[in-house]
Order: C-alpha cells, then sequence, then structure tokens
C-alpha cells in the first residue's frame, strides 16, 4: 500500500516538473483553448447571437472550452507514458520499489493538477467572456475538474499501455480528440442536435464534464433545453459529478490492470 | 552467496531464451556474463531485477526470491541499463533526487550521498546541467551514481559501456573499481566485449540460453590447453602432420598459417625451433584470450560487430512489434 502511495506521489511529482520545465507545453496549454475561444467566439458570436434567452455563444461555449482544455491536459497522461517508454524512462520506474498502480495513479494525478493549473488561468478571462463567478463557483469548479481529468486521463493510459510507439499514439489520439470534443457539447447543445448524434454523445465521458461545468455558470434553470437529457431525465450536476466518477473508477482500473499485465 | 540462481529459465513464445542456467555470486564478487547478442545475458539480467517473471526455476538476491520478494530484491539492487533511463529533460540533480524519492531515503541521506557520489564520477560540476547537454560518457556516469544513491548491495550493469569510446570505455571502469573498494559492491556485469570480461573475478560464458563454461579469466584460459603458438611455413598440411605425430597436438590451418596449443609456450619454443623439420617463416606464442576461450567453448568466434546491429535491429523490432515481453 505504502509503495502504491509512493508510487503516486512520486510520479505525479514528475509530472509537474516536467510541465514546468518544458515552456512550450506549458504556454500551448493555456494558448490552446484561448484560441477556440476567440476564434469560434468571433467566427460564430455574431451568426448565432444567444443560444438562449439570456446566454450568447460565447458564454455558452466558454464552459466547453474550459472542458476541452481539460481533455487535452488529461490525454497528455497518456503520451507520457508512451514518451518514457521510448525514452527508457520507464524502466527506471518500474524496477523501482513502487506500486505498478501507483505509476499509473500518478500519471493521472499528474494530469490533473496541471489541469487544475489550467482551468485556474482560464478564469481569469471571464469578465472579457461576461460570465459571472464567485467563490462558490470556485469551490464547485475544484471537484468537477478533478473527477473529469482523472477521467480522461484513465482513457488516455488505457490507449497507452497499448500503444509501442508514440507515433501510433500521437495518430490515434488525433483520430478520437475531434470526435471526442464535437460529440461533447462544447459547439452546441447536445439536446438540439439530431438523434443518432445525441445517441453517440451520451457515451462520450466529456459531455458529461462539458454540461457540468456549464451548469456551474450559467446555473441550471437553462434546464432541457441547454442541458444533457438521458432517457428521459435531465441530468443534475450531481447525478453528472456521480457518472465522471464511474468513469474514472473504470477507466483507472483497466488501465491499471493493462499497465500491470504488460509491464 | 549474494545471488542464488538455479536452473532459471524463461520462455518467450515458442523461443527458449534462456535454457535454465545455473550459478552462484560470491558477496563482493565482479561476476560477468560473457556471450554474443541474442545468447540470452538481458533475459537473465531482467528475471534478477524483477523486470521479467521466470518460466521456471528459482533465482534469490540477497536473500530474496525475485518472484515472491519484489520489492525487496528491488531495494537490494542498482541497475545500469543497456540504453540510458534518464529523464534527459530535468538535471542531474533532479534525476538522482527523483530516484531518492522512489526509494524513500531521507533527505539528510539524500544529500550527503548526492554529494558523495556525484564527486566520485567527477560529474560535482555539471550538477545542476540538463542531461540533454551531456555526453554518452557522463550520462553512464550519472547512471551508475543513481544506481548506487540508495545503497545497493549488488549493482548490475548490462552492457555497461556499449557504445563508448575505449578512453571512456577505460574510464567508466576506473570509476566502477573504485565503488567496488569503497562501497564493497557486488558487481553482476554482461558484456560482449572481451577486454571489458577481463575485470571480472569469474565469467560465466553464455551461448544459446546455456551456460557453456563458468571459471576466472585465467582458469578459463587455462582449460583451452596453454599457450598458443602460430607458425607461418610453405608446407601447412606437412607441418600440421609433424606437430600431431611429435607432440600429439591438435594443430588449425588458417591463412597459411598453423597453429596449436602447448602447455608452457616459452619453455616449448626454443627447441620446438631448433628440432622442427619445415622450415619457418614466422613463430609466436601467446597466451589464450578470451576470444580463444569462446571459440573453443562454442566453436565458433564471439559474432563480429556488423552481425551484432543487425541482431539489435531485429531485437528491437521484436520489442516493438512483439508487444508483451
Amino acid at each position: 500500500m505504502s509503495e502504491i502511495f509512493r508510487g503516486t506521489w512520486v510520479v505525479s511529482y514528475r509530472e509537474l516538473l516536467r510541465f514546468v520545465n518544458e515552456r512550450s507545453r506549458l504556454i500551448g496549454s493555456f494558448a490552446q483553448p484561448l484560441i477556440f475561444l476567440v476564434i469560434f467566439g468571433a467566427g460564430f458570436g455574431n451568426l448565432i447571437g444567444s443560444v438562449a434567452p439570456g446566454v450568447d455563444f460565447i458564454q455558452f461555449m466558454y464552459p466547453g472550452i474550459i472542458a476541452m482544455g481539460v481533455l487535452t491536459t488529461a490525454l497528455f497522461a497518456g503520451v507520457s507514458v508512451v514518451w518514457d517508454r521510448e525514452f527508457g524512462f520507464l524502466r527506471e520506474l518500474l524496477v523501482a520499489p513502487l506500486g505498478r498502480t501507483g505509476i499509473v495513479l500518478g500519471k493521472a494525478l499528474g494530469a490533473c493538477v496541471v489541469a487544475l493549473l489550467q482551468v485556474s488561468l482560464m478564469l481569469l478571462i471571464t469578465p472579457i467572456v461576461g460570465v459571472k463567478i464567485d467563490v462558490w463557483t470556485v469551490l464547485r469548479l475544484i471537484p468537477v475538474v478533478f473527477i473529469l481529468s482523472i477521467a480522461l486521463s484513465g482513457l488516455g493510459l488505457v490507449i497507452a499501455s497499448f500503444m509501442r510507439s508514440q507515433q501510433g499514439f500521437q495518430l490515434l489520439i488525433q483520430l478520437l480528440i475531434f470526435p471526442l470534443i464535437f460529440l461533447a457539447g462544447v459547439f452546441f447543445p447536445i439536446n438540439q442536435a439530431p438523434d443518432w448524434l445525441q445517441v453517440v454523445s451520451k457515451f462520450n465521458p466529456l459531455t458529461y464534464g462539458v454540461d457540468a461545468i456549464r451548469q456551474i455558470f450559467l446555473g441550471s434553470d437553462s434546464g432541457p433545453y441547454l442541458g444533457v437529457t438521458v432517457l428521459d431525465h435531465t441530468m443534475t450536476l450531481p447525478e453528472e459529478v456521480a457518472l465522471m466518477s464511474v468513469f474514472a473508477v473504470v477507466l483507472i482500473s483497466v488501465a491499471g490492470w493493462a499497465f500491470n499485465r504488460q509491464e | 552467496m549474494i545471488i542464488e540462481v538455479d536452473a532459471l529459465a524463461k520462455q518467450f513464445g515458442e523461443i527458449e531464451a534462456v535454457k535454465g542456467v545455473t550459478f552462484g555470486v560470491e558477496p563482493g564478487e565482479i561476476f560477468g556474463f560473457l556471450g554474443p547478442n541474442g545468447a540470452g545475458k538481458t533475459t537473465t539480467i531482467n528475471m534478477l531485477c524483477t523486470l521479467l517473471t521466470p518460466t521456471s526455476g528459482s533465482a534469490i538476491v540477497n536473500g530474496f526470491d525475485v518472484r515472491n520478494d519484489r520489492s525487496e530484491v528491488r531495494r537490494s539492487i542498482g541497475l545500469v541499463f543497456q540504453q540510458t533511463t534518464l529523464d534527459e529533460y530535468l538535471s542531474a540533480e533532479q534525476n538522482l533526487r527523483f530516484h531518492a524519492y522512489a526509494y524513500g531515503l531521507s533527505a539528510e541521506l539524500r544529500e550527503r550521498r548526492m554529494t558523495e557520489l556525484l564527486d566520485i564520477v567527477d560529474l560535482a560540476d555539471r550538477r545542476k546541467g540538463s542531461v540533454r547537454t551531456y555526453s554518452g560518457g557522463m550520462k553512464r556516469r550519472l547512471e551508475i551514481a543513481r544506481g548506487l544513491l540508495h545503497h545497493p548491495k549488488v549493482l548490475f550493469l548490462d552492457e555497461p559501456t556499449l557504445g563508448l569510446d575505449p578512453q571512456t570505455r577505460r574510464l567508466i571502469w576506473d570509476y566502477l573499481l573504485k565503488l567496488r573498494e569503497t562501497e564493497g559492491l557486488t558487481i553482476f556485469l554482461t558484456t560482449h566485449y572481451m577486454d571489458e570480461a577481463e575485470h571480472a573475478d569469474r565469467i560465466a560464458v553464455i551461448d544459446h540460453g546455456n551456460i557453456v563454461g563458468l571459471d576466472t579469466p585465467i582458469g578459463l584460459k587455462r582449460s583451452v590447453g596453454g599457450d598458443l603458438v602460430t607458425i607461418a611455413t610453405g608446407d601447412t598440411a606437412a607441418a600440421a602432420e609433424e606437430i600431431k605425430g611429435r607432440y600429439g597436438a591438435e594443430a588449425a590451418i588458417r591463412d597459411g598459417t598453423v597453429s596449436f596449443n602447448v602447455s608452457h609456450g616459452a619453455e616449448f619454443l626454443p627447441d620446438f625451433v631448433k628440432t622442427f623439420g619445415q622450415p619457418l617463416e614466422s613463430v609466436s606464442v601467446r597466451q589464450p584470450t578470451l576470444d580463444d576461450v569462446f571459440l573453443h567453448l562454442t566453436g565458433r568466434e564471439i559474432r563480429d560487430e556488423g552481425l551484432d546491429s543487425q541482431q539489435q535491429l531485429v531485437e528491437g523490432m521484436a520489442r516493438r512489434f512483439g508487444g508483451r515481453r
């Protein structure tokens, strides 16, 4: 048990160290969501106007962009495993007295802390976007981002445990990342999309992350129009958090199992 | 015995990489595994380091079973792999600190030990430098220092000087021998360099997953059957005939020369030159090398470098596409 614990903190510590040391990643992880926000906001903003009464397009999109940033950061947990395997550092981890499960948890936790940092910086632009935040917003945001990033890094780690090469992994992630984003309701309300798209979206863990963050910012009054309806029931924030927790536990367990088996 | 290995075997699907090896290593010893690439050296080391689970047989390291007491084995050993396992984006210090955290060393012990080891491997002035900027030799030295940070009983070195130039190789060995003195280390190494194997107290010659010879370097050389005399002469066949008739030695003819083994070459030579029937163009006598030992034990020379890189390519591809290993 102590080995799993030590593995978790040692590995997540290194993830953070690497993140701070690499300026390009530091800048990239903040710039990418901003670019989306500015370009899509400017491009569609005038065209669409307000998505719902009192919610203009950029206010609608902003929570989705936050979730999208969490996605890219969280998938990086997987990238770093493939990376470590290719550059040999993984063997240093594997031969140390650290639990394999701890290594997986450490990668996820590292991504999670980075995601929280990223979200905090995103909060700085709320006045420009025209979204009001208070302490209560931030307090609810932290656990949601935490659970979402653990779930998504679990997804990245599951994929990583089956990939041997960096190129293969990158390719698969590229293939996966855009459907994940577009089918999560970042740019349009899921409940207003065609039926087939609604069905697919509901299997996407990011969908509930986007909606949960949106509910925190916009309140849940927008109801069934902007929300996500599963089996005739409009998801509430606690329900979405619970569902994401299930995603997180399952994906991390699968990742841990695959990692234990492979290495 | 600090390492006890009994009938240890590893199978990858159809391929038997290690076919039941048995040996023991004494504390404080430098024990060498000599053999060509693909002979099963790395597979054996990986089993001893708990990175691979043996198919059958047993191995005890520092009193702990590699199958059942993995953590204790890992704490007892330090490792330097063939390929670098440093984090190149971190500094030397950060790499060492990470290792210390991973092994749960106390802060005070960690800092003292880091300074001590960086001094020994002459990297003290570069400790804040990013590993990316290090030369191959410096990286290897840093890895050795890192492998020793947690006071292991046994240091495993898998081809410790592969890809380094001769001067750097000698330097690395100076450090290793110094560390053995100061730390009372047991060193287990694999190599396919003959001159490197000479540093070992005892050598196990491994080929196709079997140990075909195990002795001190001197003992192994003695097993070849004394010194090697090589003569150049016009009629090699007649010379070989005469040697067999007079001395009972089996002579090998190669490139217009005839060579054979005698127990005391230097004493043998004066009389031989005086009395030999064939005209002699040149005569040389030398002590057998580990190359001769390998030839004697396996019937062929240790594979040349060209084939080695081919072999490595094949192994690399097997690693990449083979998935589970």
